[in-house]
Formats: structure tokens, sequence, C-alpha cells
């Protein structure tokens, strides 16, 4: 095989790879939609207030104690100074749930039967209210996160690859990063469960008889409220993993958050009530935007297209297909 | 008792389209102006002028912008930031290449540019709807700010990529660069203001403003009609960036003089806090833009007076306890009256027509 072939199909396999980091944000935005018809814009800060409790009760931070520090001059910071990950992840879990409850309790409730564009709004406020409350908390520094993920380039696949090149020519081998892989195994195996979950078990119906029609759901005898809980619970629990890789790769900081700005275009690009629709519009899109980056970034001499192409992309999809690829058809009536 | 309408009559169909057709209103706005134009100018000081009142002004003028679109023709649009920098970077650019121009004009060819930029990215708006509208407004404001940061020509080669304003004098006064005096930038934004807001308000109420609101309402009815949606939606688009163009202008070359892309025009320092604006102002509303303005203009610099000076917390901590505040007041906000402060303010003439005698 030719070094150009080999290089192409490195960038496609590391373009799936990161498509899938944008997949698993994607899919808290889809289950939330879906559900509630509430377009989520805190998704981002979910992560990345995940990420930080995690780090939090790994290292045993006491909550809030820079503030209580600064306000009555204690010298409050650890508890303890380390916890398992497995326990400090159960942990993050319930946090995670408690917050749903309580956005349940405090904002969703009462905010019933509002225009789309208001709910969006409470949610771009709860996403400030959580960024706030998440720097208070364990403080606005950058963390390092690691819960045994192992990370770094592969070195099997770099040796495997290096002699597929023809002979003679200049050729490493192929650079995928662990990490990645790791996530995609851990994204495949929640989207499985997920999938039997809301297959075959009783709550796992109550979800798709609500997503499919609000009123028929409670018509017979299907709790709203504790479906929307369970909602955000799961998709807390998505955040959380997704947090749990992006803050693994970059560090947790409030860089993490803007993560949801790079979901909106896979959510476009796959329908906003299709989950199919949020795994393979973030496939496409993590793969158009390196190839893009190494194809067409070249001409413009100025690179960072990752920051718009994957809209621009999205955009001229929408063109065709104002739903998405997999969106319910939209029908308007008069 | 205070605010009665009873024993005004209206004798022509002029004084009844007037745009304040009670004797209250013309009072209390005549005064207003009377106090901005012959009272401020003489009071004010650098402070008043940075903090608040230069940026509360060129704020309301994104607020109509946005709101013209948003709140009159129903397309949600998280842009503003993208279409600011337009407006701040084809002033930068006329600056440098008629040194001799006047600044109004520069501002206003400002305006015209963003506004053709606008019908560029308003033409999606005619194939698609609701979230994957603002979806795609996003694609415009992470373009525009990569197109800015990224090509040197735009910034004419400059070394740290900023852009600065040269000073400008308007009957010779200067109203930018540093040495702008106060009342000379603050009347300049005002000027601006007053006869865009005005104009805004007409457009509102005339033909146009009118299709505006019946695509908004409901599209397929309105073309139905015959609204023609294309030049119904391009023309929102096109007068809402050209409001906006003018109010990225004025942020660049009077209020802050130095810009850098990425900081100034960041979607979480614009177009949120714009979209913010008409919302707790209130969708739809010319005053809603005004108050709604002057509310995410003061909120910062009031939580800020409390928690760093009364309270004497770091400026770290006072920045996220404000972030989070500011989270929380949006979403009360949203719960207790989505309608937004301009509903308050009608509630309260509804009040007031009775204060103090109920009957």
């Amino acid at each position: 095989m030719s070094v150009e072939l080999l290089n192409f199909i490195e960038t496609v396999l590391n373009g799936l790879m990161s498509g899938v980091m944008y997949s698993l944000v994607a899919l808290g935005f889809v289950l939330i939609f879906k559900a509630s018809g509430v377009f989520n814009f805190a998704q981002g800060v979910f992560a990345l207030f995940a990420a930080l409790t995690l780090v939090g009760y790994q290292t045993g931070q006491v909550p809030f104690a820079h503030v209580i520090n600064e306000l009555f001059g204690t010298n409050y910071h650890n508890w303890y100074a380390s916890m398992p990950n497995f326990l400090a992840i159960i942990l993050t879990m319930i946090t995670m749930i408690a917050l749903a409850w309580i956005i349940e309790r405090l904002v969703l409730k009462h905010l019933v039967n509002q225009d789309p564009i208001i709910l969006f709004m409470a949610t771009i406020g709860l996403a400030f209210a959580l960024e706030g409350v998440g720097d208070l908390m364990w403080g606005s520094d950058v963390k390092v996160l690691d819960v045994g993920i192992p990370s770094g380039g592969s070195v099997w696949l770099e040796e495997a690859t290096i002699g597929l090149a023809a002979e003679g020519s200049d050729y490493y081998g192929m650079y995928i990063d662990v990490l990645n892989v790791w996530a995609t195994v851990i994204a495949v195996i929640l989207v499985i469960t997920l999938a039997l979950f809301s297959q075959y078990t009783k709550t796992g119906r109550a979800l798709r008889a609500v997503a499919d029609d609000h009123q028929a759901a409670l018509s017979v005898g299907i709790s709203l409220r504790t479906i929307w809980i369970l909602v955000w619970a799961i998709s807390g629990f998505i955040a959380m993993v997704a947090g749990i890789m992006w803050g693994t790769e970059s560090g947790v900081q409030f860089s993490l958050s803007l993560i949801a700005l790079k979901a909106l275009p896979v959510l476009i690009l796959g329908g906003f009530t299709s989950i199919p629709g949020a795994i393979i519009g973030g496939l496409l899109i993590g793969v158009g935007e390196k190839l893009a980056e190494i194809y067409i970034g070249g001409y413009f001499e100025t690179g960072a297209l990752e920051n718009w192409f994957a809209y621009v992309m999205a955009l001229v999809f929408l063109l065709f297909r104002p739903q998405g690829l997999f969106g319910d058809k939209i029908i308007e009536r008069v | 008792m205070i605010y009665k309408e009873t024993g005004q009559y209206k004798s022509s169909y002029k004084s009844d389209h007037a745009i304040f057709p009670l004797i209250q209103d013309k009072i209390a706005f005549s005064t207003l102006m009377f106090i901005a134009f012959l009272v401020i100018p003489f009071v004010i000081n650098s402070y008043w002028e940075k903090a608040i009142l230069v940026p509360f002004l060129i704020f309301s003028l994104a607020a109509i912008g946005l709101n013209i679109l948003t709140g009159y023709c129903g397309q949600v649009s998280l842009g503003t930031g993208g279409f600011m920098a337009v407006g701040a970077f084809s002033t930068y650019k006329i600056m440098t290449y008629f040194p001799d121009m006047n600044i109004m004009i520069i501002i206003l060819i400002s305006g015209l540019i963003t506004a053709g930029v606008g019908i560029l990215f308003g033409l999606p708006s005619l194939r698609i709807k609701g979230f994957y509208l603002a979806v795609a407004t996003l694609a415009a404001q992470f373009f525009l700010v990569w197109l800015f940061n990224k090509v040197p020509w735009f910034y004419n080669y400059s070394d740290t990529g900023q852009i600065t304003v040269s000073e400008r004098l308007m009957f010779g006064i200067p109203v930018t660069g540093a040495s702008a005096p106060p009342y000379a930038t603050y009347l300049f934004c005002l000027v601006l203001v007053v006869l865009l807001g005005f104009a805004a308000k007409n457009l509102i109420r005339s033909k146009i403003g009118r299709s505006w609101m019946a695509i908004r309402d409901m599209d397929i009815a309105a073309e139905i009609i015959g609204v023609p949606p294309l030049k119904t939606k391009l023309s929102a688009f096109a007068i809402s960036s050209f409001y906006i163009g003018v109010a990225g202008a004025l942020y660049f070359a009077v209020f802050l003089g130095a810009i850098e892309v990425t900081e100034s025009f960041d979607i979480m320092t614009i177009s949120f806090p714009v979209l913010f604006m008409i919302i707790i102002g209130g969708l739809g509303s010319m005053l809603g833009s005004f108050l709604g303005a002057a509310f995410i203009v003061t909120l910062p610099i009031g939580l800020k007076f409390v928690m760093v000076d009364m309270v004497g917390m770091s400026a770290v901590t006072a920045k996220h306890f404000e972030i989070t505040i500011w989270g929380l007041l949006m979403i009360i906000f949203l719960i207790v009256e989505p309608h937004g402060l301009a509903r308050l303010w009608s509630i309260a003439k509804e009040k007031l027509r009775r204060w103090p005698f109920p009957y």
C-alpha cells in the first residue's frame, strides 16, 4: 500500500474515534430532547461538573473549601488523601442523579407548557449556574483526571502497520491514541446497554412511550415526572462518561463545557430525535473534520478549521435534508 | 389616576396612530429625552460613560437588532457576536482605506456590509426552522470569528491580531480614540440609538413589520395570504444585521477602541447575553430591548459592588458567584415572568391607571 493511502486510513480511523467522543455528548442531548422536548444546552457543563465532582471525590477535596477559607479565614483542604476509583465513580453517579432530581424540582416543573425557546434559555441559565457552582465547589484550576484508563499512542498498532507500506518508503506506522480506543469500546457498551434497557425493561418502555407522545403516556398512567428525572439522570450519567473521557484527554477545566458546542452540528446532522443519528452524525463529523483539516486546511494556510468546519458541513447538509439524517419528518399543518 | 387615558380623544387617524398616543407617554418620553440629551452630557464622567451608559446604548442597539429577527420575525439567532464582529472589522478596514471619511458614514456603511453578510447567513432560514436554524446561525458565529482571527488581511497584518481605532472627529470633537471626552462618545451613541430606534419602531408599525409578525405567528398561513416568505425573512435578517453591525462598529470604535476578535466577540460574551437581553426584556417589544440591555449591563456591576466591595471576596471567587447568580436569575426570571420586563411594565401601567383608588 502506498503511504498516502495509509495516511488516509489513519486519518479516517482517528476521525471515527474522535467522532465517538462527539457522539457521547450528542447522545445525552438526544435522550433529553426526545423525552422532555427540552434542548438541553447544559449538557456540556454536565460533563464538566461530573468530571470536577469525580476529581473532587477522588482527592477528597472539601466542597466550597476555598470560598469558606476566603470568607472565614479558615484553612480547610482535604478530608482524605484518596479514594478508590470505583467508589468515586459511584458517588459521582449518585451526585448526578441528585442533580437531575433537583433540576426537575426547581426548574422543569415550573416551566411545563412554555415555548421551547424559553426552555432552551432556561437550560442556558442552568449551564451558567452549574458552571459557577462547579467552580465554587471544586475550584477553577485545571485538574488531572486519572481513573486508570490507559492513554498514549498504541505501540502495537504502530508496529503492526509499519510493514504495510512499500519497501524503502519513509513510513513509521499509524498513530492511534489508546484512550480513544477505550472511549469507543465504552461508548459501544453504553449504547448497547441503553438499547437493551429501553427495549426490554418496563421503565424503558415507559421511556419510549413518553418520547412518542407525552399526553398518551400520561393517560395510560406513566408518571411524566419520574420519567423526566430518570432521563435527566441517564444523560447525567452519559455526561459523566463523556466528562471522564474528555477530562482524561485534556484535563478537567472550563473548556470541557464547550464540547456541548461541538455536539450541536452532530445533532443537526443526525437529527435531534434519533439515537442512531447521534452516533452516525458524530462519526461523520469526526471523519469530516479530520479529513478537512488535512486535505483542505492546507489551502488556507491558517489552519484551525475544526472550529467551524463541522457547522458548515451540517449547514450544507441541512439544505438537502432539513430534519437531519434520521430525524422525524417535519410535518406542518395550518 | 396617574396613568388615566379617559378624556384623551383622537380626532384624526394621524393622532390615533401616533407612536405615543397618550399624553402621559409623551411627557415621560420627552422628559427622558431631555435628561438624556441636556442633563447627562453635563454631569457624565468617565466611569459612568465606560461602565454603564455607552455599553447600555450599544447593547440596546444590538438588542433591537436581535429583537427584530427573533422577537418580531421569529427566527432564533445565536450569531450576534459574529455579526457584531463584521460591523467592527468593516469599520476598521474602511477607516484605514478612507482616512478622511466621516465616522458616522463609516459606521452606517459598516452596518450595510453587515446587512449583506446577514442576508447570506439568512439563506438557510428559508429551508430550516427553530432549533435547527439556531444551530445554523452558530455556524455564522464560529465561521466569522475564525475568519477575522485567521485571515491577516482583516487586521492589516498586525502582529498581535488586534485592531485599534484611530482618532476621528465629529464637529471638531474627537468621538473615537483615547482622547475622546466622555460626553462626546455618549452623545454620539445616543444620537445613533435614538435615530435608529425611531426607525425600527416605525418599521415595525409598517407593512414590513406586520409581515414579519405574520411569518412569526404562522409562516405557512402567512404565505397563503400572500406574504412572501423569501423577501420577509431575508429583509428581517438584513435589517436585524444592520442594527447589530452598527452596534458592533460602535462597540469597537467608540467603546473599546482596541479589540481582539476571539475575546471580544465570543459567543459567551456577546451572543448569549444579547439573547438574554431580549428574553428578559421581552420578545417582540422595543421597550423590552432597552430594559433588557439596562438589566444585563448593570447586573454584573451591581453584583460586583455587593460582593467585592461589601463582602470583601476576591475577584475570582466573586466572578464565580456572579456566573452562578446570573444563571439562577435567568432561570427564576423565566419561571416568574417569561414575557419579560416589558410585560411587568404593562402590568404596572395597568395598576397605575387606577391607583390609588381601586374603583
